[in-house]
């Protein structure tokens, strides 16, 4: 059986494994995160997010995934 | 006899109208239930939040939108914890991609121990988000020179603190305040050191248009009844502010006729 190629890429500081060729969209699916209440930043850079479908995840990419918390 | 309808007394920032001058922290408390009853009685419609990361691994953790309907209460996204411009309008970008929000709460820190503002990097931020199309409000010192320039650099609202964050020593330098007052007619709202209810009360009769009070709420012994307490303190110092006091007299007057004594 063909073994399915990883990537390794960092989430919120912590490094992950995922298969080759996942997109940003499979990963917040993946992750159960409701889209609407975050905003995602990829290699320090904003994402638009009605194109996550279109960002396909590479080794080394750094994802942040972040959200409203309770704060003064 | 003309009495001032508070009814009709709004704050205004950023041309958005909003029926409460207190505005409340959402951090420090014991659970998320606990803040939304809190915010509640508060009778606020402004919350500041922060932006942090979703926790990947525990995702029934009970988030802020779920408690406070983002429909109903303003949020004000704030850069707490940032001690850097470049962390602050990061920060900030990430904050408007999640739901659009443009009004928002500058603070740079500049000391980890007495979280006083770091100015140059706020001005610096400042000036960039006001370019940026963001309608920033800005947590500063209460130096009036510094307000000013916050104010040429686009500030939508000039916050400057009472005390040190969470200290709860109340107003330290009310003639900076009234300084501060006299110069800028932008919304002027004191934010960080309040201690108890009074102290909101003497910032809206140095004439601030609001207060941000977070820990004096969160960590009273009685959260919920100092949430109240804040309400009616703003409420009875804006009233006070607009009846007009009474001058300061160094010598006693009495307050019956000398006349007619028996």
């Amino acid at each position: 059986m063909k073994k399915i190629k990883k990537i390794k890429i960092k989430l919120n500081g912590k490094v992950r494994l995922l298969p080759e060729k996942t997109n940003l969209s499979k990963l917040v699916k993946i992750l159960k995160i409701p889209i609407k209440k975050v905003a995602i930043e990829l290699n320090q850079e904003i994402i638009d997010k009605r194109k996550i479908s279109k960002i396909l995840l590479k080794d080394d990419d750094k994802i942040e995934i972040v959200h409203f918390i309770g704060g003064g | 006899m003309e009495v001032v309808d508070l009814k009709k007394d709004k704050l205004i920032i950023a041309k958005k109208v909003f029926n409460s001058r207190l505005i409340v922290g959402t951090g420090k408390y014991k659970n998320m239930s606990q803040c939304a009853k809190a915010i509640k009685l508060s009778g606020a419609d402004i919350v500041t939040v922060a932006v942090r990361r979703v926790n990947i691994t525990d995702k029934n953790k009970p988030l802020l939108m779920d408690y406070i309907d983002p429909k109903k209460i303003t949020y004000l996204p704030n850069t707490a914890g940032c001690f850097n411009s470049n962390d602050a309008l990061r920060t900030l970008r990430l904050a408007r991609e999640i739901g659009g929000w443009k009004l928002v709460k500058l603070e740079v820190l500049g000391d980890k121990k007495n979280l006083f503002p770091e100015m140059i990097e706020t001005l610096k931020s400042t000036e960039i988000l006001s370019k940026e199309g963001f309608k920033v409000m800005v947590y500063c010192n209460d130096d009036p020179l510094m307000a000013r320039r916050l104010e040429n650099a686009g500030a939508c609202a000039i916050m400057p603190l009472a005390a040190p964050i969470g200290s709860g020593l109340g107003i330290l330098n009310k003639i900076n305040i009234k300084i501060i007052r006299n110069q800028t007619k932008l919304p002027l709202i004191i934010d960080a050191g309040l201690g108890q209810a009074s102290d909101a009360t003497i910032a809206m009769e140095l004439g601030c248009d609001g207060v941000l009070v977070n820990t004096a709420i969160a960590k009273a012994k009685k959260p919920f009844e100092m949430a109240l307490a804040f309400k009616n303190s703003v409420i009875a110092g804006r009233q006070s502010y607009l009846a007009g006091r009474i001058e300061k007299k160094l010598m006693g007057n009495p307050s019956s006729p000398s006349k007619g004594l028996i």
